[in-house]
């Protein structure tokens, strides 16, 4: 195993860390509440003179992710960060970045979408451009965090799709942590020299990009798009086993704790799956066969294998850190109720709608929801969609 | 002008290069933007005066001039917007904007 640093930083401390490693060409940039210290921290390195990069500090998120877009079309790597209404600000320009096969990496610190205002973690933001053909990869902690932010910059390159990397506002993006660098050397082997096969700046091979598709070919290309986020799946894999390899942290699409003689599990994105480990410890500790499933990829979403990994409990809990204001289930909710249908699995499955703006989720909290599971496994009647500390 | 009708195998979403991505300079020139024209300009040589005011006013460079005489239209291009029948400063005007469909009519009848 390579040389390794143990450091105390905090989530974005984290992330600006892995793009100074990264010494990416470009990163253009708009502050915003909480994801604005790792551009921050970043704007100081390059002042310092510690990375090659241009920053180009524009004047608004919609413009931060052009400049990414203009960069990247023109054969350079581009970089990003931002959170909430700046993600909303960008979201033209996301399926532009996705649909030119532009391969952008961007830090998205979670943030609840306005109205009300708040600047506190929810998934609301990342969530409403999951459909922006954007490899999408949460986080459970810095670490992950700092390790996904390096490994997505390989699979945005080798997938050709824009790559965003989640981080939960405050509890990860400001939580001092003990985490692990690699060493510069090292990061800069693993991600490898940017060489794309074409870009606008090689004037021996010039190119046309970005021209209007009417219906005669508009689709093909939408075709392409689809067929690039199914293939991502397995190099997410491919990347994220030679990454466990090299630096003894291994990643897969989603990860399973104490799931194989599980009874009852919980399904939960980013920090809550943290949270949730403990809890699970404890349970196990009173005998109480309870796991944990935590996506960590959520676009692509791996659909058959989460199925799969589901397919011997008795009852389930999927966690939704924001609401798809259809009238029934979150957006987490209804990817897994779609993948269990599939396999033709009839489940016990409640969806807990929870923390949005920032509200706290505690461990006695997903106790409460364990207790809830092993009634209902027990024929228990249950309500399927709950909205968890929500006062009535 | 390019047959609209002729049928053209496009390629699949397999063949294309992957990212809205035309491979190659100076493709501009191969896309012929006059097929979506409902009339089009014709030339009356024996009065024509070869003033080139419409060579001039026309927005698509689409008359086409040969040793400083007016000798026809670029069909690929024109849009048939009308322009140099409108300007034409001959009396009885040199140019004529007839429909498309009559220009295939005639041709049939050649």
């Amino acid at each position: 195993m390579a040389k390794s640093n143990i450091v105390a930083r905090t989530g974005n401390e984290a992330m600006a860390e892995a793009m100074r490693q990264i010494n990416p060409d470009v990163v253009a940039a708009y502050p915003i509440t909480p994801a604005t210290e790792i551009v921050q921290i970043f704007a100081g390195y390059v002042a310092d003179g510690l990375v090659k990069t241009e920053f180009v500090p524009v004047e608004s998120e919609h413009s931060a992710m052009s400049a990414c877009i203009g960069a990247s079309a023109a054969g350079g790597r581009a970089m990003t960060g931002t959170s909430s209404q700046g993600l909303a600000l960008m979201a033209e320009m996301l399926h532009i970045a996705s649909g030119l096969r532009l391969p952008i990496v961007m830090a998205d610190v979670n943030r609840a979408l306005s109205s009300p205002i708040n600047i506190h973690c929810d998934h609301s933001d990342t969530m409403m451009i999951k459909d922006a053909g954007w490899i999408q990869i949460f986080s459970e902690n810095a670490q992950e965090g700092y390790d996904n932010m390096i490994q997505a910059i390989r699979i945005a390159e080798k997938a050709k799709l824009p790559t965003m990397v989640m981080t939960d506002g405050f509890i990860i993006s400001h939580g001092m942590e003990r985490i692990e660098i690699l060493n510069d050397e090292d990061v800069q082997k693993f991600i490898g020299e940017y060489k794309p096969e074409h870009y606008l700046l090689n004037t021996e091979k010039p190119i046309t990009i970005g021209a209007l598709d009417l219906p005669d070919y508009y689709f093909e290309h939408r075709r392409q798009t689809i067929e690039a986020i199914r293939n991502s799946k397995s190099i997410i894999e491919d990347v994220s086993k030679e990454f466990g390899q090299k630096f003894g942290r291994t990643y897969g699409l989603f990860e399973n704790y104490k799931l194989d003689d599980a009874e009852v599990a919980i399904v939960a994105l980013g920090s809550t799956a943290g949270t949730t480990k403990t809890v699970v410890d404890a349970l196990r500790a009173k005998g109480l066969k309870v796991g944990l499933l935590k996506p960590r990829v959520f676009r692509p979403f791996p659909k058959a294998e989460i199925a799969d990994a589901l397919k011997s409990l008795k009852a389930i809990a999927v966690m939704d850190r924001s609401d798809s204001m259809n009238g029934n289930e979150g957006p987490v909710c209804l990817e897994v109720k779609a993948a269990l249908f599939d396999k033709g699995l009839n489940k016990t499955l409640v969806n807990y709608i929870y923390g949005l703006g920032g509200r706290e989720i505690r461990t006695q909290d997903i106790e409460g929801i364990y207790k809830e599971l092993i009634d209902a496994s027990k024929g228990k009647a249950i309500e399927k969609i709950q909205y968890l500390g929500v006062r009535e | 002008m390019s047959d609209s009708k002729k049928k053209v195998t496009k390629p699949g979403w397999k063949g294309l290069p992957a990212g809205d991505l035309i491979i190659g300079g100076g493709t501009a020139r191969e896309f012929k933007t006059g097929d979506w024209r409902s009339k089009r300009p014709v030339l009356i040589p024996e009065k024509c005066i070869s003033c080139l005011t419409c060579w001039m006013y026309c927005p698509d460079s689409a008359v086409i001039v040969k040793d400083g005489k007016v000798v026809g239209f670029d069909y690929d291009h024109c849009k048939g917007c009308g322009i140099c029948e409108h300007e034409c400063p001959v009396k009885g005007k040199a140019i004529k904007m007839i429909s498309e469909k009559e220009a295939k009519a005639n041709q049939k009848n050649k």
